[in-house]
């Protein structure tokens, strides 16, 4: 008999083709990137943090072999399951390329226009998504409003308090000086008490006898000085953890999203500003720890709800745009002080408000909401008729107009129009693109 | 009394499985397979594996340790999609072609698949492995691991090294010539080729034992003149034309540094090592199919195995032999585990209870009785086309309705060349047989001349068989990858034999 033998390799660590998968991801770049975007575009929102399934042409990532072209030469085939051929039966071919249909199996390995398809997990699919998207200023603002503080290890130190004490350093210390001054050990100190002890017990000590015992408690006083003379624990030897206070960078972010919800805005724009607000909600949960949102609706007057009311109820009313940064501005100053939180804000209308309003708006965001934001970006929301009678950047709505006037001053101020779904992620790309930044 | 009594002699009564029952099961297979068979095989070394890991491993060849190429990603990707949705089941066992004989079992199999997986790999493929001519003169059973154990840490290194896309284009383009990487005709000499194994383990083992000597400058950049002299002097030997191609670039391209020129040797070994299972795919099934059959009946027999588990067994057995006609949606041509078990089944009946035609055509074997002798024989010395050549009976042929096509690619109409009649049986035969043969579907091309010391032009030669050309759609790319690895102009022209 051999000795064949089982392992049981269950155990043993998963994802070993992980590295495969990465090199076969960038190797497809490209073309993975292009079907990403692809797909969002027909994607709804709900579904944006889930992998994805994608299909890249197999061109791309072919592994061409030398083939014999079947359309060249003569060939003899052998088949199973005749019913009905004899010898010598012609046949006549199936035209050209009609006859290739059987099965229609996906060869990847090569040839052909063939669409190779594979999942996405979740992470490859927003990385692959945000990845040359950047988050404007957040590099000045961490330089620039680092205030919060953090207590931070910081080596070893012969001061502190009580709590901070490190046992192992200073056990380690005492047992280094004992050993170096030769302290007496307990254990050495307990022979000899023992031996006097046996010593003691004689009732007739000879001469000898009573030379040992005045000698050992000579030794045992010795010892007894030296003891206390180099102490089990010294001051000297004791040891405490350092902390020092750093300064961290702020990684939370509050997101402000304000949105008209006056008679003017329908469900179809209020379904725009929400896919707006996700894709941005996603995007700042990916490059800050802790992202809060907090929802400001508006009609003649601001407040502050959630969001279900924020994208599901409905008001009637006049439209003044302030009041909605009013209400930002009081709840920042509430909740999120700036130099704590990044501050982004995202506003959505269509673009109507009562007349002097518009000036107000500006004043408010030049004096008060710019200065502390990070950014801010201005969604206008048409209908398809109009995104055509504004087709130039100059012509708008009474906000849009007058948003103009000052937009150029603020980099972190950004203005765009959104009439259809598709036109989202365009937009949000365009806003946030790294290549765009740079240029503004 | 029969009736309690086979219940107790029963090695598994239900789907699930454990470490006991496995090994009470295997005991009984390797009883029929070693001592009513009489298999020759390597000691088997069993592994419980989950399908994921599954996954993994089929992605890479189904190897257990394969450097890392995006290729392989690519393939698990797809298996991968292909298995989530349905499509397709994963394969019930990979086993892997050395010594001790690797087979995985998954973890989701019933007892049952577990008794027919152990049967068909740990058993029918291993005594093919160590017993055909094509893998005792060709592969390496005992150095296969290190071997790969090695290329992977050498390819991972030379990562580090130069970067993955240096690497890459080496391999992309080693990989693009693989089919052409092979001795087919000529084999090397086999001195060098195990002076070269033994080599490699002492380097792969000489970097394991230095593993954390930071020092170590491996792999070298430049060869020094005695690599060099060596090399020059291996190319001198070699006789034009030339069939490996990777061989040839990897000894005398002009640009390769010594690293890439490893790399390419990796792919060639990789690639010579998998040439015997391309030219058994039949047998080796066939052989594997055949002796998990016997065995799985021949526990039935015994009454170690129930009722429902040999209907469970018969059900997958008879998927896997399963052969669509050439109508149906389903065919993909012919099903190498049904061709080659039908044969086996075949010969075996041939043996035992011969018709007169089976007298007529096969008068060695004919009513001896002796099968499992004749079966060895033809496992240990035949690949898929002389075995075809010399075993496929009237019978099989008909039973598979088997029929030739001629098509020329000049002609309007394609003609039956032969069907399965006492005219055709002989032609249907070659044909098949020759289909087998690789050399003959494989395009062959060979190195023609290389002016090594003049403009260092390599010259290909495609010599074309019955007028077939190569296909344009890929014959581009490949050219692009030669001249990579090449450095200077490539030249490929197409000629008639």
């Amino acid at each position: 008999m051999t000795a064949s033998h089982f392992i049981d390799r269950r155990k043993n660590p998963k994802g070993k083709s992980l590295g495969n998968r990465q090199r076969f991801l960038k190797r497809a770049r490209v073309q993975i990137k292009e079907a990403v975007n692809k797909s969002l575009r027909e994607r709804s929102l709900k579904e944006l943090d889930k992998g994805e399934k994608i299909s890249i042409p197999s061109k791309s990532t072919a592994e061409p072999r030398f083939r014999l072209d079947p359309e060249t030469g003569e060939r003899e085939m052998i088949h199973p399951g005749n019913k009905e051929f004899g010898t010598g039966d012609r046949i006549k071919k199936p035209p050209k390329g009609a006859g290739k249909g059987r099965g229609k199996k996906a060869s990847t390995d090569g040839d052909g226009e063939d669409e190779f398809q594979f999942t996405l997990s979740q992470d490859e699919f927003l990385d692959i998504f945000f990845e040359d998207l950047e988050l404007p200023n957040l590099v000045k603002r961490s330089l620039k409003e680092i205030k919060a503080t953090a207590y931070k290890r910081a080596g070893i130190t012969v001061a502190g308090s009580p709590t901070n004490m490190n046992l192992i350093r200073t056990m380690r210390n005492a047992h280094g000086r004992r050993l170096a001054l030769h302290r007496p050990s307990t254990k050495e100190m307990n022979e000899l008490k023992e031996r006097l002890f046996q010593l003691e017990r004689i009732a007739q000590p000879d001469e000898a006898q009573v030379a040992e015992k005045k000698e050992i408690i000579d030794q045992l006083e010795a010892m007894e000085k030296r003891r206390r003379w180099a102490p089990f624990i010294d001051p000297l030897d004791v040891r405490f953890n350092a902390y020092e206070p750093t300064p961290v960078e702020t990684t939370a972010a509050v997101m402000f999203c304000l949105m008209d919800v006056s008679g003017s805005m329908g469900e179809r724009e209020k379904d725009l500003a929400k896919r707006f607000y996700m894709l941005l909600y996603l995007f700042l949960k990916r490059r800050y720890e802790r992202v809060e949102v907090v929802f400001i609706r508006h009609t003649h007057h601001a407040e502050e709800v959630d969001e279900e009311t924020f994208f599901y109820s409905r008001q009637s009313g006049g439209t003044v745009v302030s009041t909605a940064l009013e209400k930002m501005l009081e709840v920042q100053k509430d909740r999120f002080p700036a130099h704590e939180w990044n501050i982004y804000v995202a506003q959505a209308s269509d673009g109507f408000t009562q007349s002097g309003d518009a000036k107000q708006c500006v004043e408010l965001l030049q004096t008060e909401v710019m200065p502390i934001s990070q950014y801010y970006a201005y969604i206008e929301i048409l209908d398809e008729r109009e995104l055509e009678v504004f087709s130039s950047e100059d012509s708008g709505a009474e906000l849009w107009r007058a948003y103009r006037t000052f937009a150029p001053a603020w980099e972190n101020f950004a203005q765009t129009r959104i009439a259809r779904p598709q036109d989202i992620f365009p937009v949000f790309r365009e806003l946030f693109s790294k290549n765009n930044r740079e240029a503004a | 009394m029969s009736e309690t009594l086979t219940k107790n002699d029963l090695l598994f009564d239900d789907a699930e499985w454990n470490f006991d029952i496995l090994q009470r099961s295997l005991d009984a297979i390797e009883d029929v397979a070693l001592n009513d068979l009489k298999l020759n095989i390597y000691t088997n070394q069993i592994e419980i594996i989950s399908s994921e890991q599954m996954l993994d491993a089929y992605s890479s060849h189904g190897m257990p340790l394969m450097y890392k190429h995006w290729s392989f990603g690519k393939h698990f990707a797809r298996d991968q999609m292909s298995y989530q949705k349905g499509y397709s089941g994963l394969a019930y066992e990979i086993v892997i072609n050395s010594n001790p004989c690797i087979a995985y079992l998954m973890e989701e199999n019933t007892m049952t698949m577990q008794a027919l997986v152990m049967a068909h790999a740990s058993f029918g493929h291993n005594h093919f492995f160590k017993n055909n001519y094509l893998f005792r003169q060709w592969t390496d059973a005992d150095g296969i691991l290190s071997y790969l154990d090695f290329a992977k840490k050498y390819i991972a290194k030379c990562e580090d090294e130069y970067g993955f896309e240096e690497v890459e284009v080496v391999l992309d383009a080693a990989h693009a010539l693989m089919d052409q990487g092979v001795f087919r005709y000529n084999r090397p000499p086999r001195l060098s080729d195990a002076d070269r194994l033994a080599k490699l383990a002492a380097r792969a083992e000489h970097e394991e034992v230095n593993f954390n000597d930071i020092w170590r400058t491996l792999p070298t950049v430049e060869e020094d003149d005695a690599e060099k002299e060596e090399r020059q002097s291996e190319v001198r030997h070699i006789k034009l034309p030339e069939e490996n191609l990777l061989y040839f670039i990897e000894k005398a391209s002009p640009v390769l540094r010594p690293w890439q020129r490893e790399l390419v040797r990796i792919v060639r070994n990789i690639s010579q090592y998998f040439y015997p299972q391309k030219q058994t795919k039949v047998m080796n099934e066939g052989c594997a199919t055949f002796v998990h059959h016997y065995i799985m009946n021949e526990l039935y027999n015994r009454g170690q195995i129930s009722e429902g588990a040999i209907m469970e067994f018969l059900h997958s057995h008879s998927s896997v032999v399963f052969q669509p006609d050439f109508d149906d949606p389903r065919y993909s041509g012919i099903n190498p585990y049904a061709l080659g078990f039908a044969m086996m089944e075949d010969i075996k009946r041939i043996c035992e209870d011969p018709k007169d035609e089976d007298r007529e055509w096969f008068p060695a074997i004919a009513g001896k009785g002796y099968w499992r002798d004749v079966l060895k024989d033809a496992w240990a010395n035949y690949r898929d086309e002389s075995f075809i050549l010399q075993y496929l009976s009237p019978k099989v042929m008909r039973d598979f309705r088997m029929f030739a096509i001629a098509d020329d690619s000049k002609e309007s109409h394609v003609e039956i060349s032969a069907i399965h009649d006492e005219q055709g049986f002989r032609r249907v035969r070659e044909r098949l047989a020759s289909l087998y043969d690789l050399g003959m579907h494989d395009p062959n091309i060979q190195v023609v001349g290389a002016d090594l010391d003049g403009d260092r032009k390599l010259r290909l030669r495609h010599t074309v068989h019955n007028g077939r050309m190569l296909s344009d759609q890929t014959k581009a790319s490949v050219m692009t990858h030669v001249e990579s690895l090449w450095g200077h102009e490539v030249e490929l022209e197409e000629k008639p034999a």
